[in-house]
């Protein structure tokens, strides 16, 4: 079966593409990036802040059971076309890691499918592979655990 | 036959998916070090964990099913290897991340469909 997301990473290069199909028609792929809460159920996060225009910004805040925080992002938005683009950067809190770039393409196939084209483009090679690397050296375990836990309380 | 073929295809079919889930489980990846220093029988494993004999062999399947232990026989005994040829796969970080962004996804597909009319 053809895998439903893939990453699209050349050797040597500062940037990867992920792309997606969905299910989905494209206006309602654009809401789920758009509408904070749809954001905070999907990223796992507490969406602090995010003003869907040009020249906005946003701010994810993610806390683990206990309460504390555990992972802060935030960006500012650069171009914002409702079902077409999202233009973004991305930077973590408190981590000295570079701030990316982000493409987000999003593209009607049928009015029940939809593409998501994200481009993200990194300072350099090393540091797109720092990224590449994060869920594998630490992420996988806690996305794990994550996951069941989301998934539980769908139950 | 057919059960052997059955179980060695579960793993064959959705082989580089199964391959990070096999690593997932804290308990997996603490047997994988543990034959990493020396091959062991299924005894010896469970031995070093409170879990029943049961689930430690229920890990050891899984693990099998996608090759990263190897099995030998000696005597009567059955000792576990690590596949290091596999753990080698693993080393291809970009599956973890592609999975990590499949499972957002995944989400954001399921969540989004509850608001189709």
């Amino acid at each position: 079966m053809e895998k439903k997301t893939k990453i699209h990473a050349e050797d040597d290069r500062h940037d990867l593409i992920i792309t997606r199909e969905f299910d989905l028609p494209v206006e309602l792929l654009f809401k789920a990036y758009v509408e904070p809460e749809i954001v905070a159920q999907w990223m796992g996060t507490k969406v602090v802040k995010l003003e869907n225009k040009k020249h906005g910004g946003w701010e994810f805040e993610t806390s683990d059971a206990n309460g504390n925080v555990v992972f802060k992002a935030n960006g500012a938005i650069h171009d914002f076309v409702p079902n077409e683009k999202i233009v973004r950067t991305f930077e973590m809190d408190n981590i000295n890691f570079a701030p990316q770039l982000e493409f987000l393409e999003f593209e009607k196939i049928t009015d029940e499918t939809s593409k998501l084209t994200m481009q993200i483009i990194y300072k350099s090679v090393e540091h797109r592979m720092t990224q590449l690397k994060l869920p594998f050296a630490q992420g996988l375990n806690m996305a794990h655990n994550k996951l069941e836990e989301i998934v539980t309380n769908l139950k | 036959m057919i059960a052997l073929y059955l179980q060695s295809n579960n793993c064959a079919m959705e082989i580089r998916r199964d391959v990070f889930q096999a690593i997932a489980d804290p308990t997996r990846r603490a047997i994988l070090s543990l034959v990493a220093v020396q091959a062991m029988t299924p005894g010896t494993i469970a031995e070093n964990f409170n879990s029943s004999r049961q689930t430690i062999s229920k890990h050891i399947q899984i693990l099998s099913e996608c090759e990263l232990l190897h099995q030998t026989q000696s005597g009567r005994e059955i000792y576990y290897h690590l596949n290091p040829e596999k753990m080698k796969e693993i080393d291809q970080f970009i599956e973890p991340f592609r999975k990590m962004w499949d499972e957002r996804f995944n989400k954001l597909e399921a969540i989004m469909k509850n608001y189709k009319k």
